[in-house]
């Protein structure tokens, strides 16, 4: 435990550190003004914009279609990976195309996906399941893969029926795989979206840092940037934090 | 975090390839599909698109865009390559490093590192420095992550043996190390590969005036879905083939059954 403490608090302090050398060499006048600004002044500046409310629709509108692409995945993704799952002879046949989906820049497609669906939500939501849908897909397979056979052969004796045996061992088995995949939905949602908003689009908070940054409004853009970073981060570590309570409970089970 | 890396069995190869080949005119059936409900506005059809690319290929305009686009991916591969590797290598040795730095190379492997591109504007300045730089951000943390976990996962044996013979830390990587990690290392790079491509034309789509990132939101902009499309096909095109070469080296010579 003392080794574990040792670590947690040996990272805290190079990321304090990291804070404190940026604050530093901002309030020494290392950097130019116009290039960095001082934490302390990105966290000020964020803290009167989220009072005043000035950029609630942009969030709203981001989170709103984060919130749309991660459930399509999951549950696409989930739909997909189960049925994937059953025939075996897809499952090899699909093999070329996963070994290869991940190289394809997805992005380049974004501005496609606004000729065809037009300046809305619906592309980012489309960019956003790019990469989440296949990573619940793969998830999937890969919980359905690992549910002891034991377990299965249980049920069996206990003569439980096909949902049964999905709702009571398959899935419980299952979980912890699942929570990977919807961790990496969710990431790859933020970042898809959020880029997509970045390159082309008329709301949202990649399109609010992205504008800010033309106007030269320096505070605002690091403001914003430091709220998508510690709110992606705080959602990513959440979920990890659970997925590896899930993962420890199911290897003491 | 990367595709599976299972490996065909000789007797599989062949339906392997009879498997990509209808998944390539299952693709391009759906282009097809989409090309006939979007309409000529919104995306040329697979024929036009591969007719417009023939033409393009022809004039001089788009090299010199293509060539911006892999001077920079060059160069941005080879940064990550070098980093990622080098800091995987040293945080796997060094376990109490290896354990500080892992969840805060993960947390920053999870976050949408677009939003920190204008930061990366702001000190390169527009142009070739800050598309390298983009696409190393991409790049060099999951090259990191394989080289870090490949170490970290190396037979102690291998290690104690090292030691016994006294080896120093360089030669320990030089002859121990360095085999024993190599086709971890080999998956690392293909991943690095793509994001390092993704990051570049991220870049060059965001905020530039070359490069075939700039070639696809300049056809938007000037509605000429033609040339839009023809770029993305060979992109496309391009990184698959690549990504193919990749995974034939590995199994090849690397990860050899």
């Amino acid at each position: 435990m003392t080794r574990e403490r040792a670590i947690a608090l040996t990272r805290i302090a190079w990321l304090a550190g990291f804070v404190l050398l940026l604050e530093a060499v901002c309030r020494l006048h290392l950097v130019n003004p116009l290039t960095l600004i001082p934490p302390s002044e990105m966290i000020a500046t964020l803290w009167s914009m989220l009072a005043s409310g000035e950029f609630a629709g942009d969030i709203a509108r981001t989170f709103s279609t984060v919130a749309i692409a991660l459930v399509l995945s999951i549950a696409i993704g989930f739909a997909l990976g189960v049925a994937v799952h059953a025939l075996p002879r897809l499952r090899r046949g699909l093999d070329p195309l996963l070994a290869s989906y991940y190289s394809i820049p997805t992005f380049v497609f974004y501005p496609l996906f606004v000729a065809i669906f037009g300046l809305n939500s619906v592309p980012l939501i489309v960019l956003g399941m790019a990469f989440g849908v296949p990573a619940m897909i793969l998830s999937t397979l890969n919980g359905l893969d690992r549910v002891p056979r034991v377990l299965m052969r249980t049920a069996q004796v206990h003569r439980l029926g096909r949902l049964a045996t999905l709702a009571h061992v398959v899935m419980p088995s299952a979980l912890p795989y699942l929570l990977t995949g919807v961790k990496l939905a969710l990431a790859y949602a933020f970042i898809g979206i959020i880029a997509g908003e970045f390159i082309l689009a008329d709301a949202g908070l990649g399109h609010a840092i992205a504008y800010a940054y033309d106007g030269f409004e320096n505070r605002t853009m690091y403001a914003l940037m430091l709220f998508v970073l510690v709110v992606v981060t705080g959602l990513n570590m959440t979920l990890h934090a659970w997925e590896g309570r899930l993962m420890r409970r199911r290897a003491r089970a | 975090m990367s595709g599976p890396a299972t490996l065909p069995a000789p007797e599989a190869r062949q339906s392997w390839l009879i498997d990509g080949v209808v998944t390539a005119v299952i693709a391009i059936g759906a282009w097809q599909a989409l090309h006939a409900y979007a309409g000529e506005a919104a995306i040329a059809s697979p024929l036009k698109a591969l007719r417009h690319l023939s033409g393009l290929v022809a004039t001089a305009g788009f090299w010199s865009h293509a060539t911006a686009t892999l001077t920079a991916f060059a160069g941005a591969l080879a940064i990550s390559a070098a980093l990622g590797i080098g800091l995987g290598l040293v945080l796997g040795l060094r376990r109490f490093a290896g354990e500080v730095a892992e969840p805060i190379l993960s947390g920053l492997y999870a976050i949408p590192k677009v939003t920190l591109y204008p930061v990366i504007l702001l000190i390169f300045g527009l142009g070739l420095g800050a598309k390298v730089a983009f696409g190393v951000i991409h790049g060099v943390i999951p090259i990191t992550l394989f080289t870090l976990t490949a170490v970290k996962g190396i037979n102690p044996v291998l290690i104690r043996t090292a030691r016994a013979m006294r080896l120093s830390q360089a030669d320990t990587i030089r002859t121990v190390l360095a085999p024993a990690v190599l086709p971890e290392i080999v998956t690392g790079l293909r991943v690095g590969f793509s994001l390092t491509l993704l990051g570049v034309l991220v870049g060059e789509m965001f905020a530039s005036q070359r490069g075939l990132g700039f070639l696809i939101v300049n056809g938007i902009s000037l509605h000429n879905v033609k040339q839009t499309t023809a770029v993305i096909l060979m992109l496309v095109v391009v990184a698959v083939a690549a990504n193919g070469v990749l995974l034939w080296l590995d199994r090849r010579f690397i990860h050899r059954p």
